[in-house]
């Protein structure tokens, strides 16, 4: 029997205007503008769904601490494989690998992944009822700022063992910003400069207003079938060629190497051997940037440079538009929309570039792309590996 | 009255905060790695044995990292800012989440030694936090 291939054959993500879906809608409504669009986008309807797969802090304390029971019954579907697993960000990314298992295995025919929040018109950025277990006791009480504060102190860390600035942290920070001056659909189009960056205001030492991401709303959803299905639809299928998963803390006391994300380098690790390929592979990365300094440490984890060389490999502009490592394509979460969680905007990203649809921005020959997901505080790491071949 | 977040005290951290009252810092050690950890577990989380007691901290340690809230975690901290939340690492080699109390959150270093002192900010709650020593 020929082994069944994973595929993504349908991406969408609902519109939004000043970082606000354009009308009201509830966050149901958001996924389900999502997922109607994706799959259409794969030639499929939501009959052919036999597979459902969503997170998010949406309804917590409440319906949205059990997902895929919502999703399913407002959808009106009966999925035979379901999952809701809560890593944070990157839980999108494991989805994908997960759904990847679950088509191969032929646990399901069609997996539908789907993320909504409306947390920015709601004027919330709430962690939606964070569980009072550890963080409460550990954490919480000394008015550890959430989420900037354990990202500046790993910023701050990495800074005192390596050397780490202020200006290689704004160089990511300025670069994502080009490419989203190339995107109809971002948010933030004025040009920044490295002075801009490091003359906003300091939020949590060494971190500025313009090391953080952008606080919107946001939908999006994916749909993964066979190969031999998306032939059959005359779609355009992405592969899945390689992912790994892992989480190593929920407080920042338990983060075993503040300059180390030890999460993204199992998961990387994974992604690239069971894809079989080396970094030079790689054409174009989305990699998760709630923050500058999440960036610059997942590059370090994933080997893209070795520990402690992120700010060289960041300089001059080296994840513009036009460099030699080009990042973040959409202009991400710094300045395109950070929902909450980020990961499944930066799968729709790298499924655009590789079916080379992404107009101005588009990189040339974009065959293989890299997605990395990072959850909580540092938690929590996914890797992707896609090919349009 | 104390308006900040107070700690939500459960069955397996109790002897801890009881030992904070009585301004004494307590970790948890491991008899079959020798290993500390904090906070307190049922089972070592260095080798996974349940052979683990309490034991007190000395109280001494170093910044291992730090930030300056600029901005408030919530208006109950508003009136402290710019207040300093660090990461601690004691002499016993376990870390904790505390404040640096200073007066000049500018000085502050990774690395510099730092001191217990103990703060009761209610009857029932004392938390443990840092000065430079």
């Amino acid at each position: 029997m020929k082994k069944r291939e994973a595929v993504i054959v349908g991406v969408a993500d609902v519109p939004l205007k000043d970082g606000r879906v354009a009308e009201p809608l509830s966050v149901l409504q958001v996924q389900a503008r999502a997922a109607r669009d994706a799959l259409r986008d794969a030639g499929l309807s939501m009959r052919d769904v036999d597979g459902l797969l969503s997170t998010g802090m949406w309804g917590v304390p409440g319906p949205g601490q059990m997902p895929t029971l919502t999703l399913a019954e407002y959808f009106g579907i009966a999925p035979r494989f379901v999952d809701s697993t809560n890593i944070g960000g990157s839980a999108f990314e494991a989805f994908v690998a997960h759904a990847a298992t679950a088509i191969e295995t032929g646990r399901c025919e069609v997996a539908l992944i789907t993320y909504g929040s409306t947390q920015k018109s709601e004027k919330s950025r709430s962690l939606g009822g964070r569980p009072s277990v550890l963080t409460m006791q550990y954490e919480t009480p000394w008015g550890m700022p959430t989420p900037v504060g354990g990202y500046a102190m790993a910023a701050m860390r990495h800074m005192h063992e390596y050397g780490t600035t202020s200006t290689h942290l704004a160089e990511i920070a300025v670069a994502t910003r080009k490419w989203a001056q190339l995107n109809p659909a971002e948010m933030m189009r004025d040009p920044l400069s490295i002075e801009d960056v490091l003359g906003s205001p300091m939020i949590s030492d060494p971190l500025h207003l313009l090391d953080s991401c952008l606080v919107t709303d946001g939908g999006g959803a994916i749909v993964m079938t066979t190969a031999e299905n998306a032939k059959a639809l005359g779609r355009t299928p992405v592969y899945v060629r390689g992912y790994g998963e892992s989480n190593t803390h929920w407080t920042m006391v338990a983060m075993p190497d503040l300059t180390r994300l030890t999460a993204a380098e199992i998961a990387g690790r994974e992604a690239f051997r069971m894809a079989g390929i080396g970094h030079d592979m790689i054409d174009v990365a989305q990699i998760y940037d709630s923050f500058t300094i999440t960036v610059l440490l997942t590059l370090e984890a994933l080997g893209f440079c070795k520990r402690g060389e992120g700010g060289a490999f960041v300089s001059g502009q080296r994840t513009a538009p036009g460099g030699a490592f080009p990042l973040n394509t959409s202009g991400g979460g710094l300045s395109c929309a950070h929902a909450g969680m980020l990961g499944i905007f930066l799968l729709i990203e790298a499924v655009r570039q590789l079916r080379g649809e992404c107009g101005e921005r588009q990189v040339q020959n974009a065959r293989t792309a890299l997605v990395h997901g990072t959850g909580g505080a540092l938690s929590s790491g996914a890797t992707c590996i896609l090919s349009r071949s | 009255m104390y308006e900040k977040p107070l700690p939500v005290i459960d069955p397996e951290s109790q002897p801890y905060w009881d030992a904070l009252k009585q301004h004494r810092l307590l970790l948890k050690r491991c008899r079959a790695c020798q290993r500390c950890h904090h906070y307190p577990r049922e089972l070592c989380p260095h080798c996974h044995s349940d052979d683990v007691e309490w034991s007190q901290a000395a109280g001494g340690g170093h910044i291992y990292s730090y930030t300056v809230a600029r901005r408030p975690a919530g208006p109950s901290f508003k009136p402290d800012t710019p207040y300093v939340v660090a990461l601690v690492e004691l002499d016993e080699g376990v870390r904790m989440m505390t404040n640096i109390v200073t007066l000049d959150v500018e000085s502050l270093r990774i690395g510099q030694r730092v001191a217990v002192q103990f703060d009761d900010v209610t009857p029932d709650v004392t938390l443990p936090k840092f000065r430079p020593a």
